[in-house]
């Protein structure tokens, strides 16, 4: 595929390097030229210096054969204005815009695609708040991801001795629980991902990625791992867009402190945040976190700009007795130097952004695209068309289809209904399936096996 | 005085159309044949003629007025208007000194509703309507319907609002055009006194005395054409009417005028005010109906509950009726009345004391204050409705509030060493300050302000005065910072 993308920061360069990987011919337009040439050094791309909303630096960067317009500056006006162009002017197929005002973002529904001509929208900053959030809301996993508007969940979370299935063979989950619906997708034992059996044996540390009905989460985890308490007090570093939106979120229902060290940050966040706490400090003052009762937080969540800054605030507030701790990094070589060591949780914002966008370029309809670990996993939701006929897959029970070594079946989802994918699943047109694949080598297969024959056209 | 004559060219001017409200009771006079019809033909045609010596007087120095000129002016015209307003009585009884004549006035114009004069019952209709005028037309403030109605005759009014509407909060705008906004309140307060007016009929007064109480309860001046007050109908409908009323004006009228406009409830529902003023006043009849019950006042609950609902919403809304005698009551009682006579009543509407926005901003300064210990490095903003203060608001209100108490002290002091005792000086500076009327022993609701000295009538005169024009636009006369240009 043809793309182009406006907006060499953050979002853009991961996205750069994601889209790079899988084969695209990818066009970067950035103002900046030393950005421009950094991204040139390290990826097989080209770039294009110029404004991003300017119609000849668009044509330059060749929209008019492009298959895809990414537009990811930090300027919503911008984003919006080369969306607009890029279908009026250029009849590019495929518009994407991020979009970080929340006041855009809840404007009349519709509006963004009838007059800007944005076919997708992407707020990485919206998107890293809800992962935030569905952590906090379960301590004790690594990852959470919603499918069917949060019906069923993927939980990844990390076993432990003392958890009674932990040194049990997968199929007592049934008669752990009878009543409790759930599918175990893939295992990761010393990071290697293990597609489980029902005589797989769960071991102490591995790392558990099963499906399950939101309500059912907790059940399933207790099985896994000795619980933690249920988290009242967060306290959150950094106000900017992040910490913001996941402060407005979260201080209904838990207490949460908030520190910047920007005094007219603060200022601004004290007027809008309604019941947080804020605090203008530094958040690696260790007196600050002291005076703040820091090891009485049941979550300390790192959100600031800087990763340095993150990880030390991080692991200070651990040192200093903070329960659990989040912190965001950026540099992908950052996330797997700290993950899984005194920081419990390193989360990239990039990744977030990603998903959404791999559902766009990839063969095949998909709904959505969750990356795992760092990228080397992916869990996708794809629509089945067809009939017995020309799809592989429509007619067929689970345990029937040929899938790919290292993929496997979550969950159906059939219309509002949700099911948990069992071995005598039948497959109907139109089902939503949850596949998880153990690693993205498998990718092109599972593509392959779900496209419809050419007898379908 | 060259700095004065263009202010005074203004007042002339609000001097003449304040002339012509005498023409309503000279007309109820006209048609009863009353005893003061005399009176209002004089004073109607002396007022006519100093208020046009004044106006063609300073028309030479005419020019845009200066919100300085503001100040001298709301001043100047909630002094002299009293002044103006006694004629009437002043001619029909020789024997009635300027002084008891000015308290009176005074008392009605700053909508006080304390009162010198008894003999109420069989004064002439047109006296006790021109009393009760004065309260209604004082409701809402003279000047802001000089700024409705000056504006048309190309004369600034912006400045003068300012100094005028009550409350902290005066740049909430709700029309563009300052004599827009002005007019529209005007409307929304005489719908809702001819609304007063009908439920009182219907309650059962005559018509004549229905207006003048809807006068009274609308402006929360608290006169009334009984020397026995609302005691006087014995009526549990009446009081029931009349509280709902008090309570109706205690609230900002700018609320009232977008819940007609928008006509719902929403509007109360974000008056950050509205919760404070009637959560308070309902918690107290409560509270204090139990306590009075438990004293053995009254034999009933119920009757208490009766009672005290009254004369509280009266005294809290700083309305001023009364319908027994609750100085009689355990001092605990009416003392907590007039404690709440101080805060609850909103700004924007006709009340007056610091007023509920004001209170509520102080409580929730002091909790900050105390949560800063706590957390040192907080940022902890004052919010109300929402919305963060401005800390330099805050200042001002807690200026206010020092001052506020000050006057009180230092009137109280100066009562004192007149020679009045106590609970009668404390209870008087209370009750004018408050706009509110009635206070407890000498000058409680039985008797009224009649047997004090001169001095003393002078002395509270002028605490009406500083309480109505929330004593910073007199005070600021009194700055050294003013008077050097």
């Amino acid at each position: 595929m043809k793309i182009i993308i406006l907006g060499a920061g953050q979002v853009g360069a991961n996205l750069a390097e994601s889209l790079v990987a899988e084969n695209n011919d990818i066009t970067v337009i950035d103002l900046d030229l030393s950005r421009l040439a950094l991204l040139q050094d390290r990826f097989d791309l080209r770039t294009v210096r110029g404004h991003a909303a300017h119609p000849s630096i668009l044509r330059m960067a060749g929209a008019e054969d492009a298959d895809m317009l990414v537009a990811v500056t930090q300027s919503d006006e911008t984003n919006l204005v080369a969306c607009r162009l890029a279908a009026t002017l250029f009849n590019v197929p495929t518009r994407i815009a991020r979009i970080r005002s929340t006041d855009f973002l809840e404007a009349e529904g519709g509006f963004l695609a009838e007059h800007f001509g944005v076919d997708h929208i992407i707020s990485p900053e919206q998107e890293v708040t809800e992962t935030l959030r569905r952590l906090i809301e379960h301590p004790e996993a690594l990852q959470v991801l919603d499918f069917a508007d949060g019906k069923v969940r993927l939980v990844a979370v990390r076993a432990y001795h003392g958890g009674p299935l932990v040194g049990h063979e997968l199929q007592d989950i049934r008669r752990h629980m009878p009543d409790i619906d759930c599918r175990v997708a893939a295992i990761y034992r010393r990071d290697r991902g293990i597609v489980p059996k029902g005589i797989t044996v769960i071991e102490p540390n591995d790392e558990v990625f099963f499906i399950a009905g939101r309500k059912d989460i907790p059940a399933v985890m207790r099985e896994l791992r000795s619980m933690e308490r249920p988290v009242k007090r967060v306290m959150i570093a950094g106000g900017g867009n992040i910490g913001r939106r996941l402060a407005a979120r979260l201080e209904r229902d838990y207490e949460v402190k908030l520190i910047d060290h920007n005094k007219a940050v603060t200022n601004q966040l004290a007027e809008k945040l309604h019941r947080t706490l804020v605090l203008t400090g530094d958040a690696t003052d260790e007196d600050l976190l002291e005076q703040e009762n820091i090891e009485s937080m049941d979550v300390f969540c790192a959100l600031t700009n800087d990763d340095e800054d993150n990880i030390m605030s991080a692991l200070l507030a651990k040192r200093m007795g903070a329960h659990r701790v989040i912190s965001l990094i950026n540099r992908s070589a950052y996330v797997n130097l700290v993950q899984g060591g005194e920081i419990d949780i390193a989360i990239s914002p990039a990744q977030a952004t990603v998903g959404p966008l791999l559902s766009k370029i990839r063969r095949g309809d998909m709904a959505a695209v969750h990356s795992l670990r760092r990228g080397a996993a992916e869990v996708l939701e794809i629509v089945v068309h067809g009939d017995f006929k020309t799809s592989k897959v429509v007619g067929r029970r689970i345990g029937d289809i040929a899938l790919p070594d290292g993929a496997s079946i979550a969950a159906v989802i059939r219309g509002e209904d949700v099911s948990i994918a069992h071995h005598d699943t039948l497959i109907e047109a139109e089902d939503h399936l949850v596949v998880f694949a153990l690693n993205k080598r498998i990718i092109p297969k599972v593509e392959k096996l779900f496209q419809v024959g050419f007898g379908f056209f | 005085m060259q700095r004065l004559a263009p202010v005074v060219h203004v007042l002339g001017l609000v001097v003449l159309i304040f002339s012509f409200a005498m023409l309503v009771p000279l007309t109820t006079a006209l048609i009863g044949h009353d005893a003061a019809q005399h009176a209002f033909d004089e004073a109607f045609l002396i007022s006519l003629g100093i208020g046009a010596v004044l106006w063609l007087g300073g028309r030479r120095w005419r020019r845009e007025l200066k919100t300085r000129d503001g100040f001298v002016l709301v001043l100047l015209v909630w002094t002299g208007l009293p002044a103006v307003a006694t004629l009437p009585f002043l001619i029909y009884a020789p024997g009635m000194s300027f002084t008891d004549a000015y308290f009176e006035t005074m008392s009605g114009l700053s909508t006080t509703g304390a009162t010198v004069m008894s003999g109420l019952d069989t004064l002439p209709p047109s006296l006790n309507l021109w009393r009760h005028l004065l309260n209604w037309l004082g409701g809402m403030g003279i000047i802001v319907l000089a700024v409705a109605i000056l504006p048309l005759l190309g004369i600034g009014g912006r400045q003068l609002l300012k100094a005028e509407l009550p409350g902290p909060i005066k740049d909430a705008k709700l029309t563009p055009r300052i004599a827009d906004t002005a007019k529209m309140l005007w409307v929304v307060y005489a719908a809702i006194t001819l609304a007063c007016a009908l439920a009182l009929r219907l309650a059962g007064m005559d018509w004549f005395d229905a207006v003048c109480h809807a006068f009274a309860a609308l402006s929360l001046g608290g006169f009334s054409t009984h020397d026995a007050s609302v005691g006087y109908y014995d009526s549990p409908l009446i009081e029931a009417v009349l509280i709902f009323f008090m309570l109706v004006a205690a609230l900002n009228f700018v609320t009232h005028l977008l819940a007609f406009r928008q006509k719902s409830l929403v509007p109360y529902h974000r008056d950050p005010e509205v919760f404070g003023v009637l959560g308070l006043v309902f918690a107290s009849i409560l509270g204090v109906s139990f306590y009075v019950w438990q004293a053995g006042v009254y034999p009933e609950f119920v009757i208490a509950l009766r009672h005290v609902s009254f004369n509280l919403v009266s005294l809290a809304t700083d309305c001023g009726f009364a319908s027994t005698d609750f100085n009689q009551w355990p001092v605990f009682a009416p003392m907590w009345m007039l404690a709440l006579s101080c805060v609850t009543a909103s700004s924007g509407s006709t009340g007056g004391g610091l007023k509920m926005i004001r209170a509520v901003l102080m409580f929730r300064q002091g909790v900050r204050e105390l949560e800063r210990q706590l957390h040192p490095a907080a940022r902890l903003p004052v919010k109300i409705g929402g919305h963060a203060v401005p800390n330099q608001i805050i200042f001002a209100i807690q200026a206010f509030v020092m001052m506020y108490v000050a006057t009180v002290v230092g009137m109280t002091l100066v009562l004192l060493a007149s020679g009045l005792d106590f609970l009668t000086a404390f209870s008087a500076v209370i009750a004018c300050i408050n706009n509110a009327g009635p206070g407890l022993g000498e000058v409680g609701p039985a008797s009224n302000y009649a047997g004090l000295s001169d001095f003393q009538t002078w002395a509270l005169a002028l605490t009406m005065l500083l309480g109505r024009l929330e004593l910073f636009t007199v005070f600021v006369l009194f700055t050294r910072a003013f008077w050097r240009g």
